[in-house]
Order: C-alpha cells, then structure tokens, then sequence
C-alpha cells in the first residue's frame, strides 16, 4: 500500500508525519534539529529518500541538511564521516556558503537593490526560504534565498552557484516587503524542463526559458494600486505564491498579497480571479493533484489582520478555475479561529481521492482526504507551521 | 591543547559533547582557534563568522577567564590561561530573544 511522508518546518524544528495510504492513523516524529527555525524541508522527485532541508537561526546563520535514508539521518552535506577521512582532504564546508556572484563574466549582475528609504543597499545573504530539488536529478537543487535570489546545486548541496542573471531583471528596483526580500516560491515544469517560474516578495513572478541563465519579469496585469501606482510597473508586486498543475504548465495560479489570480500563457498575462471569496488577501495557494481546475486558497482577513476573516477557518476550492469558490469548513473551527496560514504551509498529496494538507502559526496540521470535504487536525501544538510538502510513497 | 566550548545548538551540528579540545600551532589568537575548530569541524563554517568576511556573526559572543572577548581583535593573543588550557574559550549565543 502506499503511503504518506509530510515534512513539516517550524519556528522550533522540523517534525515528520507518516501514514499509510488510508491517511487516518498518523505518526508523528520530531522535533528534528530541535530549536532551530526550519524554513522549508522538501524530498527529490527522482529519489524520495533524498531530503533537503533548510535550518537557520538568527544566532549561527544557515545551514543546509541532507538525508539520503528519507529523514532517518541527516548530514549537512560534505560531512558524513566518509567525506571527513576522504582523500581529497577535508571538507570546505562550503554547503551553507551563499554567495552572490559579483563577477563580470556571468551577465555582470546588479550588486544593489532598493531599500525602505529608497536607497540603494547592497544584497545581503540571509537565509533559505526554500529548496526546490530538479524533478530529474536527486543531486541537482534549487535554493531561493533572502536577499532575493537563486541558488542551484549539482552535487547534492554541498556547493551552491549564484544563477545571477535573475538579479539582472530590474533588480536595481526591488525592494523588501514586510517580511524581507525573499525568493519564496521555484516552480519547474517537467514539459519546459528549462522553464524555471519564481516568486518573490517584493518584486513579483519572473521566468526562465534558458534553465536559469536568463531571465523577465512576467508581471502584466498584477494590479498594486496602493503600493505601485504605476499600473505598468513591470516589478514591485508582492507576490505571495504561485503554483502550477504539471500537466497543464502554462497556467500559473497565484496568492497576491491582495488578489487571487491566473495566467494562461506561462505568466506573459495574468486575470484576477477572486471573484467571490471573502478576502482575496492571503498567502498559500495550491492545485489539486488529477484536477488541474481545482484550486485551493485560505483567505486572511487583510494585510494588517493575518488571521482568518471572523474567526472562522475556511479553505476555499474553486473547481473552475477560480472565479467560483466554496467554501471549505467540515472539521475546522469555525469561531475564536485567530492563526495565520503562510504561504509555504500548504501541499497536495498524490493519491485518488486528493488529499490536501496545511499547517498554521498556531502549530496545527490540518488533513483532509477527501479532496477538502472533510478535515481531522493530525497534531494540534507545534511549534508555529513555517512549510508543509508531502511525499506520496510507492 | 585548547579548550572550546560550544552552544548547544552548535554542539549538535558538530556531533560533540561537552568540551572540545583543540591544537593550535602558533600564537593563539580567536582566528587561530577558530580557523583549528573549522577545520575539525566543516560544519560549524559560516555558524560562527561570516564565510568570507570571518567577522564574527552578530549574535554570537566570544568569552574567556571572565571576560568578554567578542570585541577583541582577531588576532590579540588570548589569555594566557585560555592559550595553556587551564580555562576554555568560551563560543556564546547572546543572551537575547527567544
């Protein structure tokens, strides 16, 4: 029978959920790397016991994890003991070394971008908002990171390399949003497998054609009137996730800040498609695994209230494609509902019927089985829920 | 031999308990000590100091024979005490935040 592994990241570690493929009895195991903030953990398409995990703290700075075994060990890459007694020497210790590429021979990218006040401040690493391992190669890895950015690795995260030239696509005029300058969201398409879509908080969607060399701002049509008066701003929208049903690649779904949107040629235009939800102000968005029609968001009250309009938990799918949306309540609290669900924290699994899953500030992990019908709350009191991804397992 | 001793968070990351005991050629100095400690231990690079910069991160503190060495040049020679093992360097996550 198959089965369930969701990696779930908190503000205080990283825990593991297990079930077999009814979804009903879970095991909960955890916390890993116990007091760290764990921004997002994600497994390898091509070998599901390959996991990549990111681990920060303000005190020490970032750390990348790797597990080859699916989560029962983990090493930061580089440093099993095997590559300490390696012939070649010592380990660099170079899997947590981000470092923006100032050189002139990779497209001269901009060593600025914009600040608060307006000024000009040079990029600064922070930490790794998420890992996108390729859909091919279990050694071959992307990494979004705070100062915006994007990162790739071929050997299995022990180094990173820059992909510069994003910076390049009028970077000189993003700037931070109220959480940081953060690459939040990769997106790879496995029909385009040089088509590489990201997101980025506050600057907007941008794409790739060329496996990341290249890249343009794919913006038209997002709407910020408050913050972009300029309503052909090309960059300075803050995007809150995207999301995309493989088997229909060029129709992107998004979470704005204000506004749920789509676009159905590859991010080149977008539409709003709000249209009946409550607030159209949220962060997660996600496709439902065989309906690439159905979608699924989590209102949030406003932009200065992150927390579910009156109190009420709800999960809204459209089963059109947006536009039409129903509210989703069986098994949620549904009064003195206050938590705030983040843009990382919500996945698909792959099994018939789809089960969705999402986790909240206020340390709950919500699944339903039913394709969102239904809801049973699998843990109640982590840590707050930073990223959810869900394995479906042979 | 010099004596380190490590923040939890950091002593879990290097697969260590309690102290760790190091040799440093040469004058023993903060950059001393911690280019030794890096090169045992890979993992801890960038937890520390900067990768590039080797500044020191801003939330860790460095201390020794009771005294606050964070602000300490790199390369000033550390306590006598510390530098003949009779007290350990200590690595210190500031007492700050949650």
């Amino acid at each position: 029978m198959s089965g369930i592994r969701m990696l779930v990241g908190t503000k205080k570690g990283a825990f593991i959920l297990t079930s077999d493929g009814n979804r009903k009895q879970w095991t909960v195991n955890g916390p890993l790397f116990a007091g760290w903030e764990l921004y997002h953990l994600k497994g390898s398409p091509a070998d599901p016991n390959r996991l990549y995990a990111s681990q920060t703290s303000s005190w020490f700075g970032q750390v990348v994890q790797r597990s080859d075994d699916g989560g029962k060990t983990w090493t930061p890459p580089g440093t099993k003991p095997e590559d300490l007694m390696s012939p070649d020497g010592m380990p660099k210790g170079e899997s947590n070394m981000f470092l923006y590429d100032t050189s002139a021979e990779t497209g001269k990218p901009l060593t600025t971008h914009q600040h608060y006040d307006g000024s000009q401040r040079p990029w600064e690493f922070k930490r790794v908002w998420h890992l996108e391992p390729s859909l091919t190669d279990p050694d071959t890895v992307y990494a979004g990171a705070e100062d915006a950015a994007l990162f790739k690795s071929t050997d299995g995260g022990k180094t990173w390399k820059e992909l510069a030239g994003l910076r390049s696509a009028k970077g000189q005029l993003w700037q931070p949003g109220a959480g940081g300058m953060c690459l939040h969201t990769i997106v790879l398409d496995k029909v385009h497998p040089d088509r590489i879509f990201v997101a980025i908080s506050a600057a907007g969607t941008f794409r790739s054609d060329d496996g990341g060399k290249t890249w343009k701002p794919t913006n038209k049509g997002l709407v910020s009137k408050y913050e972009l008066p300029d309503p052909d701003a090309e960059v300075g929208h803050c995007v809150h996730c995207i999301t995309m049903h493989p088997s229909r690649p060029n129709v992107l779904y998004m979470q704005k800040h204000w506004d749920v949107m789509r676009s159905d040629d590859a991010g080149e235009s977008w539409r709003e498609i709000s249209g009946n939800l409550p607030s159209d102000f949220g962060f997660p968005i996600a496709v439902h695994a065989h309906e690439p029609n159905t979608v699924y968001v989590v209102p949030i009250k406003s932009d200065s209230e992150h927390y579910p309009p009156e109190g009420k938990l709800r999960v809204y799918r459209s089963r059109t494609g947006g536009d039409e949306w129903e509210a989703l309540t069986k098994g949620l609290p549904q009064q003195d509902c206050y938590v705030n669900i983040l843009r990382d924290a919500m996945a698909v699994d792959q099994l018939d019927p789809c089960g969705i899953y999402f986790g909240t500030t206020g340390g709950q992990v919500y699944a339903s089985s039913n394709a969102g019908d239904s809801w049973t709350a699998i843990v109640r009191d982590l840590p707050p829920v930073l990223s959810i991804e869900v394995q479906t397992l042979p | 031999m010099i004596r380190v001793v490590l923040p939890a968070h950091l002593r879990t990351l290097a697969r260590v308990n309690g102290e760790v005991t190091l040799e440093v050629k040469g004058k023993v100095t903060q950059r001393a000590v911690l280019d030794a400690l890096e090169a045992r231990y890979p993992m801890l690079r960038g937890t520390i100091r900067d990768h590039v910069t080797l500044k020191r991160r801003a939330f860790v503190r460095f201390f020794g024979c009771e005294q606050d060495l964070s602000h300490e040049s790199p390369d000033t020679p550390l306590p006598d005490a510390v530098a003949m093992g009779i007290e350990p360097f200590l690595i210190v996550g500031a007492m700050a935040g949650g």
